[in-house]
C-alpha cells in the first residue's frame, strides 16, 4: 500500500510518501518546505498563505522524487489537527483536492499520534515506548494504554518549544529560538537556579520563563540563562518522562517534536533510559519534526484497520486531542 | 540495618526492605540522576526529602493514614518508615465491585479532604501512591508537596488525580466523582470553588 500524506499543522507544510511493507514503514519521499516570519512568531494567516502557495510544487515534487506515479497512490491522508487553523484548513483543502483528481480515497488523522507511529514504524525494535514529544505548541508524555494513546503527562501552560522562543524574542534571537539558544549554552561559565516546577507528572514553564527575563534585564549573561533554561527545563521534561515509565512499567522511551532535535534533551533522556536499563529511540531529524510521512504513515495503519473517511466528512479539528483516537491496530 | 532488598525503584528513589530496631521498615532512597546538573540534584534531594519527611508528619496530624517516620538523613536523602504491607490502590481499584469502588473512592476524597483542609498539597495524587491495608488507605510520596493555602495549588493537586484516573482506571471515570463526594463531605463549602478551578485548569491546558 502506497499514501501520499500532507502535514500542515503549524509554521510547516509537507508532503510525504510511504510504502507499507511487512507492516514497516518505507519512506518513498518526505518534502518539509518551514515557514519563517521575518520576525516575531507565526501569523497563522500568513503561515496559510504560505503553505497555499507552495503546497502544489512540493506535491508534484513528491511524485518525481519518490518515482511514484499519482495512479500508484492508494491514500491520501491529511493531519487533522490539533494545530492552527487557517494552516489545517490549507492542507485539509489539498489533500481534498488531489483524492478526488485521482479518485483515491481521503483520511484524516491526529498529528500527535502520527509522531509516535512513525517511531514505531521505522525504528526497529521500538514496539511498545513511552513517547516525550516536544515541540513548539506540544508537550506531552503519551503511552499506550488499553486501545487509546493516553496523555500521562502535559505542559500546563506553554509548550517547551513556545517557551525556549518566547525567551528568545525577549534576548533577540531570531526564530526558531532553540538551536540558537543550545549554541550559547555551549559556552556558559556557570548555572543560574531556575524555577523547577513539576506537578505529577505534569509540567509548567511559566515560573521558569519569567525567572529567565529577569535574569537577562539583571545583566546576567546570555550564554548562562540559555545554558540553565536547557539544564532545568530538559531536567524537568525527562523526570517527567521517567515517572511516566515507572508509573506504566514501560521499558522503552521515544523522543518526537522538533525539541528533540537538540543534542542535550537526547543526552538527557538517554542517560535516563540507561540508568532504568531501558532502551532509548529517536527518529532521523526529519522525521522527528512535522513532516509529511509520518502522517501517510497513520494513514497507512488506519485505512489497514478499516477506518474510513468520506470527502464531505474530512473536517479539522484544532482540538483534536492525542486521548481522542481509538487505536485499533494495536492490540 | 544489613539486609537490604530493593522492594520497589520508583523514578526518584529506591524503596529498600530493612529493620530498624527490630522494626519492618523501608528505606526511601533518593538518587542522584545521571542525566541532571550536580547543582540540582543536590537541591531537589535536598529540598523533596525535607518537604516529604515534614508532609508526612503534618498529614498524620490531620488525621490521614502515612507511615511512620523513625528517621531522616537530608545529606543522603533517605527517610526510614515503616512498612505498609497493603495493596496499591492502582492494582485493584479495576477489578473491585462498583460498589467497592465507590466505596473506596469517597473514602480517598476524605483523606484529600482532610489533607486540603490542612493545607497540605500532596502534589503527586495518584493511585499508584496511595496503599491499601485493613480498610484504610496510606498516602506515600509526599516528595513534590508543599504546604499552600492557595485554591490554585488545591485545585491542581487534585487535576492531577484526574489525570492518573483517566490514563489508568478510564473504564472507571466516574471514580473522580466519588472521589468529590467525599471530598465536599470533609472539605465543606468552599471545595465548590476548587472543583470550579479544576475545570479552569484543564480548560487552561492545551486543545481543550
Amino acid at each position: 500500500m502506497i499514501c501520499l500524506g500532507i502535514e500542515g499543522t503549524a509554521h510547516s507544510i509537507c508532503v510525504g510518501i510511504v510504502k507499507e511493507k511487512n507492516n514497516r514503514c518505507i519512506v518513498l519521499s518526505n518534502i518539509i518546505k518551514i515557514y519563517k516570519p521575518e520576525k516575531g512568531g507565526i501569523h497563522p494567516r500568513e503561515a496559510a498563505n504560505h503553505h497555499a502557495t507552495y503546497i502544489a510544487d512540493l506535491i508534484k515534487d513528491s511524485f518525481k522524487q519518490s518515482g511514484v506515479d499519482t495512479g500508484d497512490v492508494d491514500l491520501v491522508s491529511f493531519s487533522k489537527g490539533p494545530g492552527l487553523g487557517p494552516c489545517l484548513r490549507t492542507a485539509a483543502t489539498a489533500a481534498r483536492a488531489l483524492s478526488l483528481t485521482i479518485n483515491k480515497p481521503i483520511l484524516g488523522v491526529n498529528h500527535c499520534v502520527a509522531h509516535l507511529e512513525i517511531g514505531r514504524g521505522t525504528l526497529k525494535d521500538c514496539i511498545d515506548p513511552v513517547l516525550l514529544y516536544t515541540s513548539g505548541a506540544n508537550t506531552q508524555v503519551i503511552a499506550f494504554a488499553e486501545g487509546r494513546y493516553r496523555v500521562f503527562g502535559e505542559t500546563l501552560d506553554v509548550g517547551i518549544g513556545n517557551c525556549l522562543d518566547k525567551f528568545g524574542r525577549i534576548a533577540n534571537l531570531s526564530f526558531p529560538c532553540g538551536p540558537k539558544i543550545e549554541q550559547l549554552a555551549l559556552n556558559a561559565k556557570k548555572y543560574i537556579d531556575l524555577p523547577y516546577s513539576i506537578k505529577g507528572m505534569d509540567i509548567a514553564f511559566s515560573g521558569l520563563l519569567t525567572a529567565a527575563e529577569t535574569f537577562y534585564k539583571k545583566g546576567e549573561k546570555l550564554e548562562d540563562i540559555c545554558f540553565s533554561i536547557q539544564e532545568t527545563a530538559f531536567a524537568a521534561l525527562t523526570e517527567i518522562t521517567e515517572r511516566a515509565m515507572a508509573h506504566t512499567e514501560k521499558k522503552q522511551v521515544l523522543l518526537a517534536g522538533g525539541v528533540a532535535a537538540n543534542k542535550r534533551l537526547c543526552n538527557m533522556v538517554n542517560t535516563m533510559a540507561k540508568e532504568r536499563e531501558a532502551s532509548f529511540f529517536v527518529p532521523e531529524k526529519t522525521l522527528c519534526i512535522d513532516n509529511g510521512a509520518m502522517i501517510a504513515w497513520l494513514g497507512v495503519l488506519m485505512y489497514n484497520n478499516g477506518v474510513r473517511m468520506k470527502v464531505e466528512n474530512s473536517f479539522i479539528n484544532q482540538r483534536f486531542r492525542t486521548d481522542m483516537v481509538d487505536v485499533t491496530w494495536r492490540d | 540495618m544489613i539486609d537490604k532488598t530493593i522492594l520497589y525503584k520508583c523514578a526518584e528513589a529506591e524503596i529498600v526492605v530493612s529493620k530498624y530496631l527490630g522494626f519492618d521498615v523501608v528505606l526511601k532512597n533518593r538518587v542522584t540522576k545521571g542525566y541532571r546538573l550536580r547543582k540540582i540534584n543536590d537541591i531537589l534531594i535536598a529540598t523533596r526529602t525535607r518537604e516529604e519527611a515534614k508532609l508526612m508528619s503534618e498529614a498524620r496530624q490531620s488525621g490521614v493514614c502515612v507511615p511512620i517516620i523513625y528517621d531522616v538523613d537530608l545529606q543522603k536523602g533517605v527517610i526510614t518508615m515503616s512498612y505498609v504491607k497493603g495493596k496499591r490502590v492502582k492494582d485493584i481499584l479495576n477489578n473491585l465491585s462498583e460498589d467497592e469502588r465507590k466505596k473506596l473512592c469517597i473514602k480517598i476524597g476524605e483523606s484529600i479532604g482532610n489533607l486540603h483542609k490542612n493545607d497540605i498539597i500532596h502534589g503527586d495524587i495518584t493511585t499508584s501512591n496511595m496503599i491499601l491495608l485493613d480498610d484504610m488507605i496510606y498516602f506515600i510520596d509526599f516528595g513534590l508537596g508543599e504546604i499552600n493555602n492557595e485554591i490554585e495549588a488545591k485545585g491542581v493537586d487534585l487535576h492531577v488525580l484526574t489525570e492518573a484516573i483517566e490514563s489508568t482506571h478510564f473504564k472507571y471515570s466516574n471514580c473522580f466523582e466519588y472521589v468529590l463526594e467525599g471530598y465536599r463531605k470533609i472539605y465543606g463549602k468552599d471545595s465548590n470553588k476548587i472543583i470550579l478551578k479544576i475545570d479552569e485548569i484543564v480548560r487552561r491546558g492545551r486543545y481543550r
